[in-house]
C-alpha cells in the first residue's frame, strides 16, 4: 500500500509541471502583454523605449526559459511573486477571493450531496417507474439550465414576489454570518442543483449495479431488515464512485464559477481569473491556474488512494 | 444478367430490410425509454427549426425597429423585442442555428480527435500510452471554462473559434473513456490475428478497433453536445463567444437583458428557456442512449 501511495504521489509531479508549462506558454501566445494593456488603458502614446524599460522592470525582457526557471524556483520556496498588474503580492490578491470561492464551493457541494444521494438511491430502487423518471427529469433539468440564467430568474423572483433582494456586497462569514449566508445561499443552491445531476446519475447506476450482487441476495435471504441492507450493504459499496464524482466536481467549482460569480456579483476566483487574463497579468494567471489544477490533482490522488485502500486489486497493477 | 437471378433479388431486398431493422430498433428504444424518445423528439424539432429558420421566423433577426424597442410579448411580437427593437422570436429561431453549429462542430471535433488519440494510446501501449495519458491529465486538470476562455483569448471570438475553444477541453474526456474500452479490445484474438496477417498499424486502428469503440464514442458525443451548447452560451454571455449582431442565445442574455430584467423580463426569460430546452433534450437523449448501449444497466 505504501509503495502504491508513493508511486501515485510522484505521478502528480509531472502533471503539475505539465500544467505549469502549458499555462506559461499559453499566456505568451496571447497577443499583447501587461505593459501594452496598461498604457492603452491610460490612453497615452508612448515610445517603444519606455515600453521596453517597463518590460525590463517586470523581467519580461529575459529569455523565456529564464522566466520559467525564475517562476519555478520561486514556487519551490512557496513564493508566488507579485501581480504584474497591481504589484501586490499574489497571496494577498488571492486570499480573500479564495475564502469566498472555497465557501461557495463547499456550500454548493453540500447542496449537491444532499440532493444526489437520496434521489439516486430512490431512483435506483424504483428503476423505470414514474419515480425514477421524475428524479431523472429533475436532475437533467438542473444540468440543462445555465446557472447564470437560473441566477437571473432567482433574483427576479425575489424582486417580484417578495420585493426583496439578497445582499449584493460580500461580507466575510466571521464578520456577519447572517449577511454572509443570505448572499451565498442562492448561488450555492443554483450551482448545487446543477452539480447534483452527475452525482445523482452516478448514485443511481452504482446502486443498480450493487443491488444485483450476490451478497445482497444473501442478506435478503437471511431475512435482514431491508433498510439495514440498503444502508449497510448496498449504499456503503455504491458510495465510492459517488464520492469520486463529488470530489472532482468540488475541485472544478473552486475556479470554474466564472459565470455564476458574474450574475451574483461575487468577487471570487473565477472573476479574478477573467480580470487577470484580460490584463495579461502573467504571474497572477499562472498562480491561479496552478492553484486550481493542484486542488484537482490532489482530489484525484486522494480518491485513487481511497480506491486502492478499499480494493486491494488496484494496488498490484 | 438474367431477370430472376437470385443474387440480384437478394441485393435489392437488402436495403429495405436494413431500413426495417433500423425502424424496429428506433421503435424499441422509444417503447423502453420514453424519456429518451421525448429528448429525441425535441432534438428533431430543434433541427427542423434551425433548417427552416428562414420560413419560420416572422422577422429578419437582425432588423432593428426603433419604434418598437422593449415591446412586451403581444400579437405583433410574440416574444417581445429587445433594446434595438429586434424581434425576440426571430432571434431565438435563428439562434438555434448558432447553437447547433457550434454544438455539433465542437463535440464532433473534440470527440473524434479524442477517439483517435484514445484508441492509438491503448493500441500502442507502453511509452506512447504513458506520454499521451500524462498530456490528457494536464488538459483535464485545467477547469473546462478556463481552458475555453484562454483559447478564445488566443484565437479571438467568433463562432468557429468558439467551436475550437470548446472542442479542446472535450478532447481528453473522450480520449479517457475510449481508451479504457479500447484496452479491452486490444486483447481480443481478432486484433492479434490482424497483426499476424501483417496489417499496418493504421489499418488495424481504423478498420478493426475504431468500429468496436463506437458505442462509448457515440455516448460521449451526445453528452458533449448539450455541454457544448451550454458552454457556447456561457462564453457568449461573458462577451467572449459569438459576437453581435449574430443571433445567439447566450448573447441575448447579455447586457440589456440583465439591466432591464425587472421592467422587460421577457428579454432574459425566453432565450434562457431555449438554451435549457435544447440542453435538456440532448442530455435526456444521451442519458437514455447510454442506458440502452451499456449492457450492465439493461433492464433485467
Amino acid at each position: 500500500m505504501a509503495r502504491y501511495v508513493v508511486k501515485r504521489f510522484l505521478l502528480m509531479i509531472p502533471t503539475l509541471i505539465g500544467v505549469a508549462v502549458l499555462i506559461f506558454l499559453l499566456l505568451r501566445v496571447i497577443p499583447g502583454d501587461v505593459v501594452e494593456v496598461r498604457f492603452v488603458a491610460q490612453g497615452q502614446f508612448t515610445s517603444q523605449d519606455v515600453l521596453q524599460i517597463e518590460r525590463a522592470k517586470l523581467g519580461l525582457d529575459q529569455p523565456l526559459w529564464k522566466q520559467f526557471v525564475t517562476w519555478m524556483v520561486g514556487l519551490l520556496r512557496f513564493d508566488f511573486g507579485v501581480s504584474m498588474w497591481t504589484g501586490a503580492p499574489i497571496t494577498e490578491e488571492i486570499k480573500l477571493r479564495f475564502a469566498l470561492s472555497l465557501q461557495l464551493s463547499l456550500m454548493a457541494t453540500a447542496v449537491a450531496t444532499l440532493l444526489a444521494i437520496p434521489l439516486g438511491v430512490v431512483a435506483a430502487l424504483k428503476q423505470d417507474t414514474w419515480v425514477d423518471y421524475v428524479v431523472r427529469v429533475f436532475s437533467i433539468a438542473g444540468l440543462a439550465m445555465p446557472s447564470f440564467w437560473l441566477g437571473i430568474l432567482m433574483i427576479l423572483g425575489f424582486l417580484i414576489v417578495f420585493r426583496w433582494l439578497p445582499p449584493m456586497v460580500y461580507t466575510p462569514f466571521w464578520v456577519d454570518p447572517w449577511q454572509n449566508l443570505a448572499q451565498l445561499v442562492w448561488p450555492a443552491l443554483a450551482v448545487g442543483w446543477r452539480y447534483s445531476a452527475v452525482a445523482t446519475r452516478m448514485t443511481r447506476s452504482a446502486m443498480l449495479e450493487v443491488l444485483r450482487e450476490d451478497y445482497i441476495r444473501t442478506a435478503r435471504a437471511k431475512g435482514l431488515w431491508l433498510k439495514l441492507i440498503l444502508v449497510r450493504h448496498a449504499l456503503k459499496n455504491a458510495l465510492l464512485p459517488v464520492m469520486t464524482v463529488i470530489g472532482l466536481e468540488f475541485a472544478f467549482l473552486l475556479g470554474g464559477l466564472v459565470v455564476t460569480e458574474q450574475v451574483f456579483n461575487l468577487n471570487g476566483l473565477g472573476l479574478l481569473f477573467v480580470e487577470a487574463i484580460a490584463h495579461r497579468d502573467y504571474t497572477l494567471t499562472q498562480a491561479l491556474v496552478l492553484l486550481v489544477a493542484f486542488v484537482f490533482i490532489l482530489v484525484n490522488f486522494l480518491t485513487d488512494v481511497a480506491y486502492a485502500w478499499v480494493d486491494p486489486r488496484i494496488r498490484l497493477r | 444478367m438474367a431477370v430472376g437471378d437470385p443474387t440480384v433479388a437478394v441485393l435489392e431486398q437488402a436495403p429495405a430490410r436494413r431500413g426495417r431493422r433500423w425502424l424496429a430498433a428506433v421503435g424499441e428504444f422509444c417503447r423502453e425509454r420514453p424519456l429518451g424518445a421525448v429528448g429525441g423528439a425535441l432534438i428533431v424539432v430543434m433541427v427542423l427549426v434551425a433548417v427552416l429558420a428562414g420560413w419560420l421566423a416572422p422577422y429578419d433577426p437582425l432588423a432593428t425597429d426603433y419604434g418598437a424597442m422593449f415591446s412586451p410579448p403581444g400579437a405583433r411580437h410574440w416574444l417581445g423585442t429587445d433594446a434595438f427593437g429586434r424581434d425576440g422570436l426571430s432571434r431565438i429561431v435563428y439562434g438555434s442555428r448558432t447553437a447547433l453549429f457550434v454544438g455539433l462542430g465542437a463535440s464532433f471535433i473534440g470527440g473524434t480527435l479524442g477517439l483517435v488519440l484514445g484508441v492509438a494510446s491503448a493500441y500502442f501501449g507502453g511509452r506512447t500510452d504513458l506520454l499521451l495519458e500524462r498530456v490528457m491529465d494536464v488538459l483535464l486538470a485545467f477547469p473546462l471554462i478556463i481552458l475555453a476562455l484562454a483559447v478564445v483569448v488566443i484565437l479571438g471570438t467568433g463562432a468557429v473559434n468558439v467551436m475550437l475553444a470548446i472542442a479542446i477541453p472535450m478532447l481528453p474526456r473522450c480520449a479517457r473513456v475510449v481508451r479504457s474500452s479500447a484496452l479491452a479490445i486490444r486483447e481480443l484474438p481478432y486484433v492479434d490475428a490482424a497483426r499476424a496477417a501483417g496489417f499496418g498499424h493504421a489499418r488495424i486502428i481504423f478498420r478493426h478497433m475504431l468500429p468496436n469503440v463506437m458505442a462509448p464514442y457515440l455516448i460521449m458525443l451526445t453528452a458533449f453536445l448539450g455541454q457544448a451548447i451550454l458552454l457556447e452560451a456561457s462564453l457568449s454571455f461573458l462577451g467572449l463567444g459569438v459576437q453581435e449582431p449574430v443571433a445567439a442565445w447566450g448573447l441575448m442574455l447579455r447586457g440589456a437583458a440583465v439591466e432591464f430584467a425587472e421592467t422587460a423580463p421577457w428579454m432574459g426569460l425566453f432565450p434562457g428557456l431555449a438554451i435549457s430546452l435544447a440542453v435538456f433534450a440532448f442530455n435526456l437523449f444521451g442519458d437514455s442512449l447510454r442506458d440502452a448501449l451499456d449492457p450492465r444497466l439493461r433492464i433485467q
